[in-house]
């Protein structure tokens, strides 16, 4: 289980989290909602202790995060697997190095191990032959596929996913988006998504966050999220270009305006 | 006037706590990185490949620089002391000198700042903005160690090597011009060089540029972590990775010269 409690993190004069309280439960996906620039990738780095808050506590099975050193937070981020938004595989190495990578350094597979684990991710994610491309050779659907591949290899408790559909086609959003319910199924993981895809949160969600202003201001099922009467929800799950968010982004401009 | 005064007191104190905050950063990727290597904890494979681009393929662009560095001081040596003394004397000792106490590491360590410093600065700063550097981590893999102690081992080794390799190829420019140019016999040449220089002197170069090639990479390795705001920010990255090694190496120079003078080493 993962707790946040009043988390907040600033960046110079900019405070995108400004006391997030969330509790992710053991074996659920829940998805944090919200526009772009609200802080929710900020927020799963601070989850994984990519980032440090600079107020609040983040609890991982009981672990409190925010002060471990190095190597005891090397350990607790071992348990997570994590989809980045541009898929973060890296350049200079093959698919197999990039899927294999992980399980080089935390496990002691050896290379027939490894090569036969890296086999089986990428068939999970629905991709054959391509072991001896470079990223460079890959669509923007297969990198993410790839990057999911190179996320479950060591077989995390825990899958962050970043903006998951981000730039695909609708199509490839939908495969993508099919995979995570079937990874959920398969290794019944607790994941976390982020993104402002609401088609994709309402399919793959068990629960829904929004944060907004740097705060989680809703958290419910799909269908609560469907059916709410908090505006701020109401307006950006309808994609509407009239509500309360306009007029705060609106008196942002005008401040800024001013000053 | 006053609100004048306070406002510059309040950049003035913005930009020395982001220096001394700068500072804190490099100590911490020095120490970092001098643990790792100290634990033993190097990637053999990625240390080599490292050497490999950082020495042996920077090994044409040196040769060929410090080849007419050595040509080229011969060419001046010998035309002035023509005028001075009627007859091309001591080109040896002061080709020999120059590269080895000064140009030889000098020379080297700009020309690698350019390429290498760039091209580290550039390949961490395009990994850190594509948010591979956070994968590393992900993976079980700390960025220090997976990217800079390769490049510190390979820099701190090979960019001595090169120097050593400039010194050779410079000073034998030199000869080339001496005994063509000059018609000096190459054993007077030699003799120039060798009844006058010194192992110690052979040292003071090797010394300053054991700490140039820490300068580079550090200066780059720093930069590249440091990089943000995408293609951009890779680009300042790169630019400011070359033009603040630059001026660190040049710098430096004076004052590593200095000590060791002041030791006595050459």
């Amino acid at each position: 289980m993962i707790q946040v409690s009043g988390v907040a993190k600033s960046f110079r004069s900019n405070d995108v989290l400004r006391g997030v309280d969330l509790e992710v439960r053991d074996g659920e996906t829940l998805t944090v909602i919200g526009g772009s620039g609200t802080g929710k990738s900020v927020l799963l780095k601070n989850m994984l202790g990519l980032l440090k808050p600079d107020r609040g506590e983040i609890r991982i099975d009981g672990t409190e995060i925010t002060a471990l050193d190095e190597t005891e937070l090397l350990h607790v981020q071992q348990k997570f697997g994590y989809l980045f938004q541009g898929a973060a595989l890296f350049d200079s190495l093959t698919v197999e190095e990039n899927v294999g990578f992980g399980l080089h350094n935390l496990t002691d597979f050896d290379a027939a191990k490894i090569s036969a684990r890296v086999r089986e991710c990428l068939a999970m994610v629905g991709l054959k032959g391509i072991q001896n491309l470079k990223p460079a050779e890959l669509s923007g659907g297969m990198k993410k596929r790839v990057g999911l591949a190179r996320a479950i290899a060591c077989q995390p408790q825990y899958i962050m996913y970043d903006e998951p559909t981000t730039g695909l086609d609708p199509i490839m959003a939908d495969v993508i988006n099919e995979l995570i319910l079937s990874l959920q199924k398969q290794l019944c993981v607790t994941s976390i998504v982020v993104t402002h895809d609401m088609k994709s949160a309402y399919k793959i969600s068990n629960r829904i966050a929004m944060l907004y202003e740097g705060k989680i201001i809703f958290v419910g099922t799909p269908d609560q999220v469907r059916n709410t009467t908090n505006p701020v929800v109401h307006q950006f799950v309808e994609g509407l270009s009239h509500g309360p968010i306009t007029v705060d982004i609106e008196k942002s401009f005008n401040f800024e305006d001013q000053s | 006037m006053r609100r004048i005064s306070g406002r510059m007191f309040n950049k003035l104190g913005i930009q020395f706590l982001d220096f001394a905050s700068m500072l804190g950063r490099v100590t911490q990727l020095i120490v970092q990185t001098s643990q790792w290597i100290a634990r033993g904890a190097v990637d053999t494979r990625t240390t080599v490949q490292q050497m490999i681009e950082i020495g042996i393929n920077s090994s044409p662009v040196i040769g060929l620089s410090s080849l007419f560095t050595g040509m080229v001081l011969a060419l001046q040596t010998g035309a002035s002391s023509r005028n001075i003394f009627n007859e091309p004397i001591y080109i040896g000792t002061v080709v020999g000198f120059s590269l080895v106490k000064e140009l030889g590491p000098v020379l080297t360590a700009v020309v690698m700042a350019g390429r290498v410093g760039a091209s580290i600065a550039a390949e961490i700063g395009t990994m850190k903005v594509t948010e591979q550097v956070d994968a590393l981590y992900t993976l079980g893999t700390n960025p220090v160690r997976y990217l800079a102690v390769p490049r510190f081992i390979a820099c701190g080794v090979m960019v001595p090597v090169l120097t050593i390799m400039a010194n050779i190829v410079g000073i034998m420019g030199g000869l080339i011009v001496t005994m063509y140019r000059w018609d000096v016999p190459s054993s007077v040449y030699w003799e120039d060089i060798l009844n006058f220089m010194m192992i110690s002197d052979f040292m003071h170069g090797l010394i300053k540029s054991i700490f140039f090639g820490i300068i580079i990479v550090t200066t780059a390795v720093y930069q590249g972590f440091q990089c943000e705001g995408g293609a951009e920010g890779v680009g300042k990255s790169t630019t400011s990775a070359v033009m603040i090694s630059m001026m660190l190496i040049l710098i430096s120079d004076y004052f590593l010269t200095a000590l060791l003078v002041a030791l006595r080493i050459g």
